[in-house]
């Protein structure tokens, strides 16, 4: 499903990724680890195609297709969806309407005829009970006044309504109490098909504990340095990171 | 102008059959102006004695006025005698000859706007041989009017056949000398509407500009005098969504309302005089002054505008709340994209007691453009009690633009409360690309968070006209990101 070869990705001219390779079939979900400023989230904005990265070398495919010739309206076309580690507050704009364009936006890139108000209602309705997202926020503007958890629901209840094939989480656990993480997590977790693969990126292997991992990647330097399955993710709590990063570069 | 389109283009099918054949030459007043000018106008339009003498002497008083200049707008000085004040109808070979000659940008709006073809070639000052003849449209809803009691005319006409309203009214919100701009218009204003709504009427039907035919090419300085008697109510519609190109580059309007006891106007604009090309080359200059007189106790005046157009902008639609109660209130959008100066808000005079005033202004501000709001709030001693909210919001789009607030406030009386809110806030890459990733295109992800900024005046507006503004404004502004 989604196939990373050999990426090479610059920022203002500093190389961060530097011949990445994943292979992310359908339906598993995988986790990539790693110490801080080791190019995570650049590998999840990179996906998803937020301006300002520059790719020197590599592809990115998708079912076959090269993700990085979309634009990120049309990678969303495609069914990727990026939950953001921060994500953002849109004044003015209430929340269901921008998802309604969203849904529609997505419609219309797949040929599809436009939800019309009361079915979109009616599906919105039957998601928020899925991921527990207050129905006050529903008609709130984008993410503003909301709480660091409620932002994070939201990203959860927004990727069940667009219902992606591919979905990378972006730091997800990152600013949530305990509490907010398990609600977060049991969101994901009731979202997981065989359909749909998950891409989840985390400093910590505590969020791994409620969103178990097919397996887990390690990256390290701009590369996948070490691949292995869930028991991974506990070694390096233990241990770290350093005797992986060492090893790869010696 | 574009309102409800498909109506507009049914009235035209009528309006061409029973079409007729004119001749629009007419005489051409030379450029210049002198107390010969207004005298030469005046007779033109066989205007009575009492007319001519208010004209001469705003003239007279004009003369020894200076142009002010602490507007945040800057143009080439104007040479007042180097323009026309007689032009109307313009001759036709002065005008483009056909739509090949005109900015095909402008065309490319229309289009966009679904504006028929015959009507673009009268927004866009085309030299037509058919002038489409209005008598029906124009007669059903005279009729209505009538039976309501109900005034609505050109002003020409209300000063030859309801001279002692206009008599009783004129200048009693905007004298004659009050600011330069009215000044002139005062000397030499060519047409514009009268509205009088009679005690206890609810006007049965929003007024529009669009429906008085005979407002075309009223030119450049246009008078609007309306008056709401007792326990009246009328909604009015100044303006179209289709940008309207006119070779008259100084424009200075004056609108006074008055508002009676217990009366209600509701004034709508949508402004979108040819802003000029990117570089702003032809853009109309746009000095308006507009004001409302709460004359009456419990009354009420609301002016909401979205302007999108003009090359340059001053304009500060103001309520001066005398009546006891009486309400005033000021919904804006103004856009200021490429060369565009916008220098626009409003004045909320309180005099009475619990004199009540909300002010919503919103600008965006994108290309080059610069906008500024400017709002005075001044209570009386005399107004007990009065309040005012000022809200004032700023969006910028790109990073060569800008946005000026000048916020004036004067209480005299320690029982009033006033409030004022303002904030600024940039379109910024990251919200545009969380918006991208969830499936909406770049244009529709700046469409949504400017309409999200507008929502609260957009509100205001008459249903059909709000959704004509939301598709201007988008059309205003693409290609502003990205």
């Amino acid at each position: 499903m989604l196939k990373i070869e050999n990426l090479h990705v610059e920022v203002e001219g500093k190389p961060i990724l530097r011949g990445l390779n994943l292979e992310l079939p359908q339906g598993e979900v995988h986790a990539i680890m790693g110490p801080n400023g080791s190019g995570k989230s650049t590998l999840a904005h990179v996906i998803a195609g937020k301006p300002g990265y520059t790719v020197t070398q590599g592809s990115v495919t998708f079912d076959g297709k090269d993700l990085l010739a979309l634009e990120p309206e049309q990678r969303a076309g495609e069914g990727v969806f990026l939950a953001f580690q921060y994500p953002l507050e849109i004044p003015g704009v209430n929340n269901v309407y921008m998802l309604k364009a969203a849904l529609n936006g997505i419609r219309k890139y797949r040929g599809l005829p436009e939800m019309d108000a009361v079915q979109f209602l009616s599906l919105v309705k039957a998601k928020t009970q899925v991921v527990g997202l207050k129905e006050s926020l529903l008609n709130r503007p984008v993410n503003q006044g909301f709480s660091g958890g409620e932002k994070k629901r939201n990203e959860v209840f927004q990727m069940s309504v667009l219902e992606p094939r591919l979905a990378v989480l972006d730091e997800t656990d990152s600013g949530l109490d305990i509490d907010a993480l398990r609600i977060v997590a049991e969101g994901v977790n009731q979202l997981r098909a065989p359909e749909r693969s998950f891409l989840v990126v985390t400093h910590y292997q505590r969020l791994l504990d409620y969103i178990v991992p097919d397996v887990v990647h390690v990256l390290a330097h701009g590369r996948i340095i070490k691949s292995g399955p869930r028991e991974l993710a506990l070694e390096l709590e233990e241990r770290g990171y350093d005797w992986l990063t060492k090893a790869a570069v010696a | 102008m574009a309102t409800s389109t498909s109506d507009v283009q049914s009235l035209i099918g009528q309006k061409y059959d029973a079409g007729f054949v004119t001749d629009i030459e007419q005489e051409h007043l030379p450029p210049g102006l002198s107390e010969d000018t207004v005298r030469f106008l005046s007779a033109k339009k066989g205007e009575p004695q009492w007319m001519l003498e208010w004209r001469l002497k705003a003239f007279e008083r004009w003369q020894q006025m200076r142009e002010p200049t602490w507007a945040h707008v800057h143009y080439p000085k104007i040479d007042y005698q180097a323009i026309s004040y007689y032009a109307a109808p313009k001759s036709s070979k002065d005008r483009p000859q056909s739509l090949d000659e005109v900015d095909p940008k402008l065309i490319e709006t229309y289009n966009k706007l679904g504006i028929p073809l015959e009507e673009q070639k009268m927004l866009a000052g085309v030299a037509v041989d058919v002038v489409f003849d209005s008598v029906s449209v124009h007669t059903t809803f005279k009729e209505k009017l009538a039976a309501a009691g109900v005034i609505f005319c050109s002003f020409s006409e209300a000063v030859r056949e309801h001279p002692e309203l206009v008599r009783r009214y004129l200048g009693s919100v905007v004298p004659q000398s009050d600011n330069y701009f009215a000044a002139l218009n005062s000397a030499v204003f060519s047409d514009g509407s009268f509205v009088y709504i009679p005690k206890n009427t609810r006007c049965p039907m929003e007024l529009s500009t669009y429906f008085r035919m005979n407002a075309m090419n009223t030119g450049q300085f246009e008078r609007t005098l309306i008056v709401a008697d007792s326990g009246s109510y009328v909604s009015y519609l100044e303006g179209c969504t289709a940008p309207q190109r006119d070779e008259n580059q100084l424009h200075a309007a004056v609108v006074e309302l008055v508002a009676l006891d217990d009366a209600e106007i509701k004034y709508s604009t949508v402004q979108n005089w040819y802003p000029g090309d990117e570089e702003g080359r032809g853009g109309i200059y746009n000095f308006v002054t507009k004001r409302g007189d709460c004359r009456g106790r419990n009354s009420k005046i609301s002016w909401t505008q979205v302007e999108t157009g003009s090359a340059i902008t001053w304009k500060y639609p103001s309520c001066v709340l005398k009546g006891e109660n009486s309400v005033g209130e000021f919904y804006s959008v103004a856009l200021a994209n490429n060369r565009q100066q916008a220098d626009t808000g409003t004045k909320m005079i309180h005099i009475g007691r619990n004199t009540r005033s909300t002010i919503v202004s919103k600008g965006i501000s994108a290309g080059r453009g610069q906008n500024a709001y400017r709002g005075l709030v001044r209570i009386a001693r005399s107004a007990e009690g009065a309040r005012n909210y000022t809200q004032c919001d700023s969006l910028l789009m790109g990073d060569q633009c800008g946005a000026h607030t000048f916020p004036y406030v004067e209480v005299k009386n320690s029982s009033a409360k006033v409030e004022h809110e303002a904030s600024t806030s940039k379109i910024s890459e990251d919200q545009l690309f969380y918006l991208r990733s969830r499936g909406i295109s770049n244009e529709d992800a700046v469409n949504l968070i400017v309409n999200g900024f507008c929502k609260q005046v957009f509100k205001e507006l008459p249903m059909e006209f709000a959704v004509e503004a939301q598709k201007l404004l988008s059309i205003s502004l693409e290609g502003a990101v990205g």
